[in-house]
């Protein structure tokens, strides 16, 4: 999994990880435990793209095995989290 | 394939047929409601006061004497709204923070903007309410303001916000500045790419801020009844985003909050964020009357968001035989007021076009005093774009080789890895140069002072949540809700899939923008998402009909599952049933719908993802008068990747609108500031549009390469065709002239300028 920007930053330049998650919300809980500070970025305005593909707000999301995982900012648009609370 | 304006399938079906909008009549009859056309009874108008200086403190706000007058019946400022924390969310198509938002709305402890609004009133006329802001008395400690990019990034410039503290910089600044963030993509080794380069090109760029340019200016109509509950009806993108901003902002639940969208006259971005909205619901719950505000011409222009002005250097690099080798740019993007200008998305589009192993950008958002940018079609792509295309067709030149070819030569394909850092599924820029290539347009010989020019673009495309409702009436006619409004023709294309969906005649489903209490959250019309993703949820909701009819089928034939299919608009006995019943349609259940479980619907609820990246090629051919500085489009071609035109008619009006926003961007548009931070040119007179006289027929090409992702193939097409004209015509001013033009717009004082100093004659 690599994060793509300044994402980085929160991770004390790290910005290749090998992890073993099934899904994007096991992706998020994995990367917030070894990064506490990514964590609320992780909430909100981060895509994931699997596989050359682009997903936002999607937790349950699949990812394979041999999955390549990118983070990124959030492209454009996406839900308004916020005004739900 | 039916021609315009008929409502025949081409054998399979309606989508890709150009049926006629179910909303035309209403719309070239004058019946159909904008914003301004809504109008309660015993209702109020409500009038801004917006701030005279760019710049200043505001010490004191009395409105005891407009209170006083008689016909005023409310007067609001920045007391009538709670303060937000800071917090970003993703909102239209780029970042805010309700912190700003509620300062943008009205400016609380400082004016930051000539046309920040500062207070507003409810009077029973227009006069009085004019009449009242004349008697707001506003003590204001003017501040030394800035207006340029790169005049707010110098170390002293007046810095707007005390609290505004770079970040994506190490160390952390412990002093604030107007640089609120620095990003950067790296992919590679960028200078051991230009190492390997033959030749390297590097300029820098200005783009001017332009204007949406919308033709109607924002307005809103809100009613509150004693109890809180609200109804709001406005001009917008998005009526569930206006709901949810209005109750963050005031405080309301969003259930007690019902915003229905009116027509929209043009959005391109600009109607995704609140400005008047906030403001009538406060007047109106104050005054206990329904109130309604209108924007002046002048005050869209002063007050609602332009897209970015920008500084951009490019220098890249490429082999002798046309490879490009490194690509770096260096993006500083004005966000206005308040940060969250569009310079992520522009860092990540500059190099999208091409398969590139080495490539850094470094973007800079950056605050000044004007209005604060709002999304405008493909948010940061066309400037960042535009810099990249200029310099890619000067390294055409340098080396001797076709620009088409040399595009050709390095476009990303499927499998290649993108800048931003994931590789693209399929894709079609290959197939838009092709097509270009062919055209006769390329092939047709120019005369003296006329240039060609050729560019490509990118933009990503999104999903997101969206609902769409199905509704079987009782004669068989079909009810279609979507909760995006309709700016492009998006009816007209979502209808085609319902028709196709269940098998049934385009002229018996009926198309409605439901309001915000019909359906569950929908996200706005951006991102290119409207007809990908309501088309996606009318398929889901057409599952579930058919699903429920072949459920029925079983019941009344007896049957089981396997024995019957949704086919063709009916459900079908196989085998040996075939022989015993007749196939029912949606017609025929919809006559005992009442006898076999009631009203038959479907209703889909999804978070869409899959959007595919659309991308285009443009060819220009523009005239450049040696006397006057005029430039003339004669002749325009866009090729772009649709995925699926649902409705090509609407796909190649995108196409050509996003052509001709960009011909105004390049040649005639700008924001014109005078030394005292006051905006010069806020109407159409002085802000110089093009209009239909101003351009030629645009040619449309519409490339097919479906995006797997989707049930038709779809893409989003709306953004990507303002990319590619900036750069084109700039490249086709080099064309005729021989100069390259580094700083939009291209206009005829500048084009003069330019010829008169170098002598330039005719290509």
């Amino acid at each position: 999994m690599v994060l793509i920007g300044n994402l980085a930053q929160l991770t004390g330049g790290v910005a290749e990880f090998q992890l073993s998650a099934t899904s994007v919300k096991h992706l998020f809980q994995q990367l917030a435990e070894l990064h506490p500070a990514i964590g609320p970025h992780l909430d909100e305005g981060v895509a994931v793209a699997i596989d050359g593909q682009i997903y936002q707000d999607a937790l349950f999301e699949p990812i394979a095995p041999d999955s390549e995982v990118f983070l990124l900012p959030q492209i454009a648009g996406g839900a308004a989290p916020a005004t739900r609370r | 394939m039916a021609e315009n304006g008929t409502n025949g399938t081409n054998g399979q079906g309606y989508v890709g047929t150009r049926t006629i909008r179910p909303d035309g009549v209403d719309k070239v009859t004058g019946r159909a409601r904008f914003g301004a056309d809504f109008n309660l009874p015993g209702q109020l108008i409500g009038r801004v006061l917006r701030s005279p200086h760019p710049h200043a403190r505001i010490v004191r706000i009395d409105t005891s004497k407009a209170e006083a007058l008689p016909g005023v019946k409310a007067v609001i400022t920045r007391d009538d709204f709670a303060d937000q924390s800071s917090e970003f969310i993703p909102a239209g198509e780029m970042m805010m923070n309700y912190k700003d938002v509620v300062r943008n709305v009205m400016a609380r402890e400082k004016a930051l903007y000539e046309g920040h609004a500062v207070a507003a009133v409810a009077a029973t006329s227009p006069h009085i309410a004019r009449k009242a802001l004349k008697l707001i008395d506003v003590t204001y400690e003017v501040l030394p303001h800035v207006i340029d990019v790169v005049e707010a990034m110098k170390p002293g410039a007046p810095v707007l916000h005390d609290d505004l503290f770079t970040v994506g910089v190490e160390p952390k600044p412990d002093k604030p500045s107007n640089i609120a963030k620095r990003i950067e993509i790296t992919l590679g080794d960028v200078e051991a790419g230009f190492k390997k380069a033959d030749v390297v090109v590097e300029r820098e760029f200005k783009t001017a801020p332009v204007h949406q340019g919308y033709i109607e200016p924002h307005a809103a109509l809100a009613s509150v009844s004693e109890d809180g509950s609200t109804e709001l009806w406005c001009c917008t993108q998005g009526h569930f985003i206006v709901r949810a901003h209005c109750a963050r902002l005031l405080g309301l639940d969003i259930a007690k909050i019902r915003v229905t969208a009116s027509e929209i006259g043009g959005g391109f971005g600009g109607k995704t964020v609140v400005y008047l909205e906030p403001l009538a619901i406060a007047l109106s719950r104050k005054a206990k009357r329904p109130v309604k505000m209108v924007m002046s011409r002048e005050e869209v222009f002063k007050a609602s968001g332009p897209t970015s002005g920008a500084t951009v250097k490019v220098k890249m690099g490429a082999t002798k035989d046309g490879k490009f080798v490194a690509g770096f740019a260096e993006l500083k993007y004005q966000a206005g007021a308040f940060q969250g200008s569009p310079v992520q998305p522009g860092v990540f589009c500059a190099y999208a076009p091409y398969d590139m192993e080495n490539v850094k950008v470094i973007g800079y958002d950056v605050v000044s005093n004007r209005p604060k940018v709002a999304a405008y079609r493909a948010p940061g792509a066309p400037i960042s774009e535009f810099a990249v295309e200029s310099v890619v067709d000067e390294i055409a030149k340098k080396l001797g080789l076709d620009p088409i070819d040399l595009r050709m030569m390095n476009a990303a394909r499927e499998g290649t890895k993108a800048a931003y850092g994931p590789k693209f599924g399929p894709i079609g820029l290959e197939e838009t140069l092709n097509s270009i290539k062919k055209t006769e347009h390329w092939n047709t010989p120019l005369r003296k002072w006329q240039g060609r020019g050729v560019a490509s673009g990118f933009w990503f495309n999104i999903g997101g949540e969206t609902c769409a409702s199905l509704t079987i009436n009782e004669d068989g006619t079909v009810s279609l809700m979507a909760g995006t409004p309709d700016i492009g023709g998006l009816r007209a294309a979502l209808t085609n899939v319902v028709a196709d969906e269940l098998g049934i005649p385009y002229d018996k489903v009926r198309p409605i923008i439901g309001d915000t209490g019909s359906l569950g959250f929908t996200f706005l019309t951006g991102g290119s998402r409207s007809a990908f993703s309501g088309s996606m949820a009318i398929v889901e909701a057409a599952k579930q009909i058919k699903a429920e009819l072949c459920a029925r089928a079983c019941k009344l034939w007896e049957a089981k599952p396997d024995q019957v299919e949704f086919k063709d608009g009916a459900v079908r006995p196989l085998g040996a049933l075939a022989e015993k019943v007749k196939p029912m349609t949606v017609a025929d259940f919809a006559k005992v719908a009442g006898k076999t479980g009631g009203p038959i619907g479907g209703y889909g609820r999804i978070n869409a993802q899959g959007a595919g990246p659309s991308l285009g090629t443009h060819l220009v051919d523009l005239e450049v008068d040696p006397e006057t500085g005029r430039v003339t489009i004669l002749r325009y071609t866009v090729a772009q990747d649709a995925g699926k035109a649902l409705h090509p008619a609407y796909v190649e009006g995108q196409f050509q609108g996003g052509a001709v926003q960009g011909i105004g961007w390049a040649l005639n548009e700008e924001y014109v500031y005078g030394a005292d931070g006051k905006l010069q040119n806020a109407g159409f007179l002085d802000y110089r549009m093009p209009v239909a006289s101003d351009v030629p027929m645009i040619d449309a090409i519409l490339v097919e390469v479906a995006n797997p992702k989707h049930p038709y193939g779809v893409r989003g097409v709306g953004e990507t065709p303002i990319v590619p004209p900036l750069g084109a015509i700039a490249n086709a001013m080099e064309n005729a002239t021989g100069i390259r033009f580094t700083e939009l717009p291209m206009s005829p004082p500048k084009v003069l300028k330019a010829l008169k100093e170098r002598g330039a004659t005719a290509r």
